[in-house]
């Protein structure tokens, strides 16, 4: 569709498939990922802290790679396989184990970055890098928490590494 | 961020001739254009996403032991590609210590040496007097706030640094930038990559309009290298000062040649060469490597708050060279 | 039924791991405008402001400056900051609002911001050190409670001292940098104002729009049911949900608002930069003999805030003779407001814990031993007894589960790493403040808790519903919760650690009214075999007659604060200017503890925030531009997950009927304090390197290799 034309465009057609759904819009070439999620999409469950990746709160899937929504333009992810957290919970909408682990574990206090933390959590197993708790630190390190839930946070990814 | 408009390139040769055009950006992760927009520091009229040219990816050997690196490929899949592990462990770990593992999933290597500086004034959300952000306009950070400026190499026109730390460990390993561009393209190698700090506004870089990074290519192997970086948190960091240090010891156990680069302190990837020169056959351990370290040093010029630079590195270079002797079999 | 107590899970845990939870941003309404902000590059006269440009934009509806907003009614500090801009071309610091464009998608309204030409004729600026310091205004309306104290001989105090110390501390200033950003939503519905806004405080944004526009407080309806963090800095009401209710009159549309994260840098306060001055006297057996304390914190031009930074340090010792005095130094920024742990806790307990362990070396006593021996069994300066105070247990627990007493006199080395231990004390203040809550008893047997309360985090739904189940005979699952919105009854903000403290007691009222009216027995049973359908009572608190505000029991017969002990391990490695946090673990007295989960969290949350305050933290002030130098998460570190290895939250049995009939005190703050000075004691005894500037960054670390 954009590809092979090489036609610029300021206004843009695209098909976004997020959570296993498509959707067709026309989107200004500056919107951004997360702007498309949540001003057009309506799904505002991705958050935005900071809008420079600099808090990791906007943290979604490409192509089952989590990176940060801010930082990504909506024409550039157009195509490609867009998760956010809520498309974790399974068809007959189980909570992600993730996402129960972080209940159990207590996980977030205000609760702001939690969808940012979870979309990490899931990857950061997937990843498998969840082989001490310093290396789950490591590779959790890119989502702040302002409510400082850290060694919490840590526990919630060992338990649903550990399921 | 202004008005733009957007394309995909299907193959180089599209992006080639669109990217000639001046006010054509390309878009590889896009972590740090899009921040460039939001900041007015660049206000390109069209951008060029590049993400889909095939084959600029890949993670390849070389014939001579060395590694080619697609440009486009992500900064984790570079750290954690098992070549790049073994054979040139200090930019596996360089990488690993950039930014977050949200941000190394988009960065790619090529971007990564082509962003800019992380000084506070040239990041405002403002117009400061920056010469970098607007030329002629001045330097802040000459005689403001420049505890995390430069030491060596700066002007009275800017006295930034360049932060990236893929860099120094590319500086040490002394690789080279392969490009592409209408009339064929070079072999640029890193350590005449970058241009003095007053150079111009857009130049922070050779890198001519419209040239494509196609590759990093690193000339052999270095198995005995380390990168260390300092930062007041343990993550998710710039460096304060860092270090990039490949060493090959004789069979004495004696410094055959050693390769040492400092990061975030100039406006590129600094090799310490008076300090390698002096290294070479000393052994690891003994006192005169102080002294030998000390010699990279002697053409230091601190600012007014960040003469402790100098002292960081020095000793920062004498760790690295204890740990990676440490280390060696 | 008691679950208090127990290890509940948070009711609103589901909602707040699928995105499911609102925030104010995430609110829409239909046809509505994004409103960006321009603020001023400097302080000083607006000689200009060109919106020609900007105003041709696409998609630009308009582009308000002072001529297009109304003339707001004063409002008193501190219910918002003074000098509502955008009012004259007076500009007194940098970020302040100038104008606001209305767009139809936030691209558009954000390009058209960065096309207004804003011109200043600059003003001088005023740094941090450049005026003297003096006594705050007497009505700054940040006075709650006396600048100065003075009790005994100091002299005399002084002359007894066989030991003395006298040191200068100073802690730069701190933004709160909650990850929700501020955000509004205003509409008008015919007369009648609604408004979604990121507060601290529901009631309060509705008192300060119905201030600040005239209207009957009845015609605001404000709500917010989530808030993503706060720390303060959404405790009081601030100018950008004004200006967006007031676009959205002048607009006829709804306007959406939400600030970026350079904009809450410049307008919605901070922790302001203090200096500390202490002095202290004491005999070779440790006894305290006089405390000499002076601090200094900066404010805005445009009004006297008052960090009150003394007086946690005068109520944490028996000490026969003091002297404090807190004053104020103007500089050329906006003005701070309360950050967590207000009151000296973080600040001014920073100053006199490091100040208390150079006395420890000084006399060659065990820091925990020079503590013990200064125990205040009464408040020292007004004499009450306290409310509840267990800290010796908290001390000695503490003490216990870090292993204190295995504390080696020279520090180890740990490889590169020399491994130093450190600890101070914990206090902080108590607020109250009256409350009102309405709870219903339904005969399907469920219970419905209303009050306008604000959830940032703290737990409240978690110990709301155990509190009301437990009243009334049910399981906590069954209460329902709705909060967050003005036309519920009336709660205090969710700030200074009060509101489960007041909105608690008001709902355990509501439950006792609802049992009386009942009579003996099951309440449950009872309404079913009256055959109501249900039973409701509205619920109140007050801290006294008529008091608004009260401070550490200053109205009552008892003084009340809570207590503890912080106890922390470092990794210094001087060569290479690291500091790492090895194990931290904090002790505490702060009454009954209603749910162990969410305490723990909070206590362990809060004692990061000390680390990020001890490690990092800082947003330093330009001198010559007159600006926060970064304005931004990546020029000021706040702590990230590598961070933190090892953090504990352990405290004492307790119950303090006095302070709240739900037993407990605040722990929303406490955490935090203490924090910063074990860290910098640690670090001595790692080193030898007394540290008295925060935050304890490398170069102030590094020694030879
Ligand atoms: C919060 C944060 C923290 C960070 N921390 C660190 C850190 O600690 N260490 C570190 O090293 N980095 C750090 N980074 C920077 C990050 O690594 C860079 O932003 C990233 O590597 C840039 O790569 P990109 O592919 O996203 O570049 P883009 O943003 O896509 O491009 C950057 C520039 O390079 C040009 N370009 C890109 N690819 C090519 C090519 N193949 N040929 C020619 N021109 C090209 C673009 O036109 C543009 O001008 C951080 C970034 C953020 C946002
Ligand atoms: S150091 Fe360079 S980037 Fe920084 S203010 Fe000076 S000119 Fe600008
Ligand atoms: S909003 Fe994307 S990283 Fe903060
Ligand atoms: S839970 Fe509040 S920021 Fe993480």
């Amino acid at each position: 569709m954009l590809t092979g034309r090489m036609k610029f465009r300021e206004q843009l057609d695209l098909t976004l498939k997020v959570n296993g759904r498509e959707h067709s819009i026309s989107l200004d070439a500056r919107v951004t990922l997360l702007d498309a999620l949540r001003e057009y999409l309506g799904l505002t469950g991705t958050k935005k802290g900071c809008n420079f990746g600099e808090c990791g709160a906007c943290t979604v899937h490409l192509d089952g790679r989590r990176v940060n929504a801010c930082l990504v333009l909506a024409a550039a992810a157009a195509g490609r396989e867009i998760t956010t957290i809520e498309g974790l919970a399974d068809e007959k909408g189980m909570q992600h184990p993730v996402q129960q682990a972080f209940v159990d574990q207590d996980a977030f206090q205000c609760g702001f970055c939690s969808p940012g933390q979870i979309m990490s959590a899931v990857a950061c197993i997937a990843e498998g890098h969840t082989r001490s708790d310093a290396e789950i630190r490591e590779w959790m390190s890119g989502n702040i928490c302002r409510c400082a839930a850290y060694p919490q946070i840590v526990a919630a990814v060992r338990q649903a590494a550990g399921d | 961020m202004q008005g733009f408009t957007y394309a995909r390139a299907a193959v180089v040769s599209e992006a080639l001739a669109a990217g000639r055009e001046p006010g054509t950006a390309f878009l590889a992760g896009g972590t740090e254009l899009l921040n460039w927009m939001r900041l007015e520091i660049a206000a390109p009229a069209r951008i060029l996403d590049i993400t889909h040219l095939s084959g600029l990816d890949a993670i390849e050997t070389l014939p001579d032991g060395g590694l080619r690196i697609g440009a486009l490929a992500r900064l984790n899949d570079v750290a954690l590609a098992p070549a790049v592990v073994a054979r040139v462990p200090v930019l596996s770990q360089a990488i690993l210590s950039a930014a977050s593992a949200q941000i190394r999933n988009l960065a790619t290597i090529g971007g990564n040496l082509l962003q800019k500086t992380r000084c506070p004034y040239f990041r405002a959300e403002e117009m400061l007097p920056c010469n970098k952000k607007r030329p002629g306009s001045g330097c802040a950070a000459r005689d403001g706030l420049n505890d995390r400026h430069a030491i060596f190499g700066w002007s009275d026109i800017c006295v930034a640094t360049h932060p990236s730390d893929p860099a120094v460990a590319l500086a040490a390993l002394d690789a080279a930038v392969i490009t592409a561009c209408g009339a064929g393209g070079r072999r640029i190698p890193i350590n005449e990559f970058y241009l003095p700090p007053d150079a111009g506004q857009d130049r922070n870089s050779v890198l001519e309009q419209g040239e494509l990074i196609t590759a990093i290519e690193i000339p052999g192997s270095a198995p005995c290298s380390i990168y260390i970086k300092i930062r007041e948190r343990e993550s998710y960091e710039y460096a304060t000062v860092s270090v990039a240090l490949a060493l090959d010891l004789d069979v004495w156990r004696r410094i055959a040649r050693a390769r040492v680069a400092l990061g975030s302190v100039a406006a590129r990837p600094w090799r310490l060469t008076a300090a390698e020169q002096a290294l070479a056959g000393l052994e690891p351990g003994a006192a005169a490597i102080t002294a030998a370290v000390e010699s990279g040093f002697a053409e230091a010029r601190p600012l007014a708050h960040n003469a402790y630079k100098i002292a960081l590195g020095r000793n920062l270079v004498l760790r690295a060279i204890r740990l990676v002797a440490e280390m060696t079999p | 039924m008691n679950t208090v107590g127990q290890r509940f899970a948070r009711p609103d845990g589901r909602i707040k791991v699928t995105g499911a939870a609102r925030y104010t941003a995430d609110f829409d309404r239909p046809d509505k405008l994004h409103a960006v902000l321009v603020t001023a590059p400097a302080a000083g006269q607006l000689t200009s402001l060109d919106t020609e440009e900007a105003a041709h934009g696409p998609g630009v509806i308009r582009i308000l400056t002072q001529a297009d907003l109304p003339q707001f009614t004063a409002v008193p500090v501190p219910l918002m900051f003074s000098l509502p801009p955008m009012r004259n071309d007076t500009i007194r610091f940098e970020g302040q609002p100038v104008a606001m464009v209305l767009a139809e998608t936030l691209e558009q309204a954000e390009a058209a911001a960065h096309r207004v030409r804003v011109t200043i004729a600059p003003a001088e600026v005023k740094s941090p050190g450049q005026s003297n310091p003096r006594p705050p205004v007497s009505d700054s309306g940040y006075i709650f409670a006396a600048v100065d104290a003075a009790k005994g001989d100091l002299a005399a105090g002084f002359s007894q001292a066989t030991h003395r110390i006298a040191a200068e501390y100073a802690q730069p200033s701190r933004h709160h940098n909650a990850m929700e950003p501020h955000a509004t939503l205003a509409w008008w519905e015919g007369e009648d104002l609604v408004v979604h806004d990121a507060t601290q405080w529901t009631a309060g944004t509705r008192q300060m729009l119905a201030k600040a526009l005239g209207l009957p407080p009845e015609r605001v309806r404000v709500m917010c049911p989530h808030t993503g963090g706060g720390f303060g800095s959404k405790a009081f009401p601030k100018w950008h949900t004004l200006f967006a209710a007031a676009a959205a009159r002048v607009s006829g549309r709804p306007v959406k608002l939400v600030l970026s994260r350079a904009q809450m840098y410049t307008m919605t306060g901070y922790q302001p930069l203090t200096r500390h001055r202490i002095e202290l006297g004491a005999t070779p057996d440790g006894g305290l003999t006089a405390l000499h304390y002076d601090s200094v914190n900066v404010t805005s031009s445009t009004e006297d805030f008052v960090e009150s930074a003394t007086q946690a340090g005068r109520a944490m010792y028996a000490v026969p003779a003091l002297e404090t005095h807190e004053r104020v130094e103007e500089i050329t920024a906006g003005a701070p407001t309360p950050l967590r742990a207000p009151g000296g806790g973080a600040s001014g307990m920073w100053a006199l814990e490091s100040a208390m362990d150079e006395l420890a070396y000084t006399l060659g006593m065990d820091p925990l031993e020079l503590r013990l021996r200064n125990h205040a069994e009464v408040d020292p300066v007004s004499g009450k007894p306290w409310s509840s105070k267990n800290l010796l247990e908290a001390y000695a627990l503490g003490a216990e589960r870090f292993g204190w007493h295995r504390r080696p006199a020279q520090a180890e080395r740990d490889g590169d790493w020399m491994v130093g231990w450190g600890m101070a004390s914990a206090t902080m203040g108590s607020f109250r403040l009256p409350a009102a809550a309405r709870v219903s008893l339904r005969a399907d047997g469920t219970a419905l808790l209303e009050s306008s309360f604000n959830d940032i985090g703290t737990g409240v739904f978690t110990i709301f519903s155990q509190l009301v189940g437990d009243a009334l005979g049910l399981p906590p699952d069954r209460v329902e919760i709705r909060n967050g919105d003005s036309t519920l009854p009336e709660a205090c903000g969710t700030f200074c650690s009060a509101s489960a403290m007041c909105v608690g007691a008001a709902l355990l009222d509501a439950c006792r009214q609802i049992r009386a009216s009942l009579g003996e027995g099951d309440p449950l049973a009872l309404l079913r075999w009256l055959g109501r359908e249900s039973e409701a009572a509205l619920g109140r608190f007050s801290p006294g007659e008529g008091v608004q505000l009260e401070i550490d029991g200053g109205a009552s017969p008892n003084a009340m604060r809570t207590w503890g002990a912080v106890f922390v391990e470092v990794g210094v490695d001087r060569a290479l200017g690291l500091l790492r946090l090895r194990r931290m673990l904090g002790s505490y007295s702060v009454g009954r503890v209603l749910n162990p989960r969410t305490t723990k969290s909070q206590l362990i949350g809060a004692m990061i925030w000390g680390w990020g305050m001890a490690a990092m933290e800082a947003s330093i002030f330009e001198p010559r531009l007159g600006r926060f130098l970064s304005k931004n998460l990546v020029g000021v570190p706040l702590p990230v997950n590598a961070d933190i290895p090892a953090v504990d939250a352990v405290w004492v049995d307790e119950l303090d009927e006095v302070a709240s009939p739900i037993g407990g005190k605040g722990v929303g703050e406490i955490g935090v304090v203490g924090v910063a000075p074990a860290v910098a004691n640690a670090v001595f005894h790692a080193t030898g390197l007394r540290i008295r500037e925060l935050p304890i960054l490398p170069e102030k670390l590094l020694a030879e290799e």
